[in-house]
């Protein structure tokens, strides 16, 4: 695509300063925002526009951006509250620092918008602690430029409406990206996921009604209402609309956050990304960050990269984080480092997860250690259909998910080291290893 | 930790930073800036938390020390134990992993002389065991030192910001 009808990552094209206000406006930036304070847009009108755009939280759960805003009581007379959810911490993902760094007001305008549509005066943007020498600072400074440029603060450009955004800084913790997690995070509290219902938007940030939304689906939200919904509509493909930030990691020539259409075939991204590292072989490929089912190469080759196909072939377009992994990795290595994630970053309020992720970490772990048994690959998927759907937020399916599909795929790689003592598949001397 | 250890003055320096979060919270809502509140004592006294210093925050932001101690013990990012004053970490998740993650840990503990999780004896450096993602897979392998991020790193390149912090 040109890359003037780059999405997010519009200021990209900038050598000098990407993220300054003054080359936010050279891409359109804020004039969104104007038609909006103008009067042009009213809050119903923004949140059908968004609807009928098509967009899908790039957060990981892919639910309809404008579909959530309006579950928001928006008339309600008591304070309402939206929140950014750049708490980017899904292995594999890192677009959302991009957004942070490299095109802040993308993501400010974005926030304004959003806020006024469902009633809320007053918005925060969590951004994960790891962020605070780089995008936290960069964020900051675009939003004292918004707020000195009069786009935020009390009667906007005398239009009557009230908008302020806060960044808050978290200090390390996955389980708040979770989104109620993160509301008891910034309420200054351990980041435990709440029970649902009542679900934010009747009882959200200090049980206010509050909507949480990922950075990058903010981000668009400024480009939709200045080119219109149908533009974005017809980027895109049935199901899934616009432009999505594919990071793509691993055994890759040129690893990097490309913003490309939605549903582009993935041999297409893959050869954005610089092809397979060494020009080895594509083994298997992780589409949308470490919490969604592996895919070995044959099943996604030949596919789009869209919510609906992926979904169909049996995961999921998660974050849009592509890790691509080569005939010289080690499929029990790799479940076992992501096993290990989802153990240390359990939260331990529910007993599945909590008990269930050592126990697939520690025999995975001696699986690898040599002193596995093949009763442990079905104490593993057992151990993870116990865990899966029996916990307060998704970490738990999270760590089944990664369990489960790789040992459908790549049990052959499992035997083969309880077979040998703990040697892999890859290591061997006839080493074939798909 | 317990409330027999004390108190301590928070400076001034802290007193300010703390009053620019609470502004940010509704009234009555003082305690969402306990985060900022302890990155900002950690920061300024040697890189981690004492018991002492945890009960001044709970006293600044009149909450009981104990949901103190809950904060600063549930994320990664405090530290309540003596650590090293330069802090280490190696990002080993799923991407870097894939690009030599596990290279370069070896790497700085051979350079170190001490294992992923401790400190060198002179209080220098502190090897952080990490366990997320630390949102640079496309840099992978990459660490984050004191705060920096360095991405596509090499042995020389984490020898270069090793040799260059005092």
């Amino acid at each position: 695509m040109p890359e003037h009808d780059l999405v997010c990552f519009a200021t990209r094209r900038f050598e000098s300063e990407p993220w300054t206000l003054q080359n936010y406006l050279a891409v359109g930036g804020y004039q969104a925002w104007q038609k909006v304070l103008d009067g042009e847009l009213d809050r119903a009108a923004i949140i059908e526009q968004v609807k009928a755009s098509g967009l899908r939280g790039r957060g990981g759960a892919g639910f309809p951006t404008g579909l959530k805003h309006s579950f928001m009581p928006r008339e309600a007379p008591v304070q309402k509250y939206l929140v950014c959810n750049s708490d980017e911490s899904e292995p594999g993902t890192c677009h959302d620092r991009e957004i942070l760094r490299l095109n802040p007001h993308s993501l400010i305008e974005g926030m304004a918008i959003s806020a006024y549509a469902m009633g809320a005066t007053v918005a925060y943007n969590y951004i994960r602690g790891e962020f605070m020498d780089e995008p936290v600072p960069r964020f900051e400074t675009a939003l004292q430029e918004a707020y000195d440029a009069g786009w935020l603060g009390a009667n906007v450009k005398g239009s009557g409406i009230d908008v302020d955004i806060h960044t808050f800084v978290g200090a390390g913790a996955y389980i708040c990206g979770e989104e109620t997690g993160l509301l008891e995070s910034l309420e200054g509290k351990p980041g435990k996921p709440r029970f649902k219902p009542p679900f934010p938007a009747q009882h959200g940030l200090y049980g206010a009604p509050t909507t949480i939304n990922n950075t990058q689906s903010l981000a668009s939200i400024p480009t939709i209402i200045r080119k219109g919904p149908q533009w974005f509509v017809d980027i895109g493909v049935e199901g899934s609309s616009g432009t999505a930030i594919f990071s793509v990691s691993g055994h890759v020539e040129k690893p990097g956050n490309y913003e490309l259409p939605l549903g582009i075939p993935f041999r297409e991204l893959l050869e954005i990304a610089g092809g397979m590292q060494g020009g080895r072989e594509l083994k298997a490929v992780i589409p949308g960050g470490s919490s969604v089912q592996v895919m070995p190469a044959a099943n996604i080759v030949d596919l789009t990269m869209d919510f609906d196909t992926i979904k169909a072939a049996g995961s999921s377009l998660g974050t849009g984080a592509v890790v691509v992994m080569d005939e010289t990795t080690c499929m029990v290595n790799m479940l076992r480092r992501i096993s290990r994630f989802y153990y240390a970053e359990s939260c331990g309020q529910c007993t599945p997860c909590r008990e269930g992720t050592g126990w697939l970490y520690r025999v995975l772990t001696r699986i690898m250690e040599g002193s596995g048994t093949h009763a442990d690959l079905d104490m593993l998927v057992d151990v993870a259909n116990k865990i899966e759907g029996h916990t307060i937020c998704a970490l738990g399916d999270a760590a089944a998910w990664p369990v489960q599909s790789f040992l459908k795929h790549f049990r052959h790689e499992f035997e083969y080291m309880i077979d040998h003592g703990g040697r892999s598949i890859v290591s061997a001397p006839d080493a074939v290893a798909a | 930790m317990s409330a027999q250890a004390g108190t301590v003055a928070l400076s001034d320096h802290v007193c300010a930073e703390i009053d620019r979060w609470i502004e940010k919270f509704p009234e009555g809502q003082q305690r969402s800036a306990v985060l900022a509140a302890l990155h900002a004592v950690q920061h300024e006294t040697g890189g981690y938390l004492t018991p002492a210093l945890m009960n001044a925050v709970a006293d600044y932001l009149e909450m009981p020390p104990i949901q103190v101690y809950e904060v600063a013990t549930f994320y990664s990012m405090f530290e309540t134990k003596p650590v090293g004053r330069h802090s280490i970490s190696v990002c080993t998740n799923i991407s870097c992993m894939l690009r030599g993650a596990d290279d370069i840990v070896a790497h700085i503990e051979n350079r170190l002389g001490i294992r992923t999780g401790e400190s060198t004896p002179d209080g220098k450096f502190y090897l952080k065991q990490e366990e997320e993602c630390l949102a640079a897979c496309c840099g992978a392998p990459m660490m984050m030192v004191d705060h920096r991020y360095h991405e596509n790193l090499t042995p020389a390149a984490v020898d270069e910001v090793l040799d260059g912090l005092e």
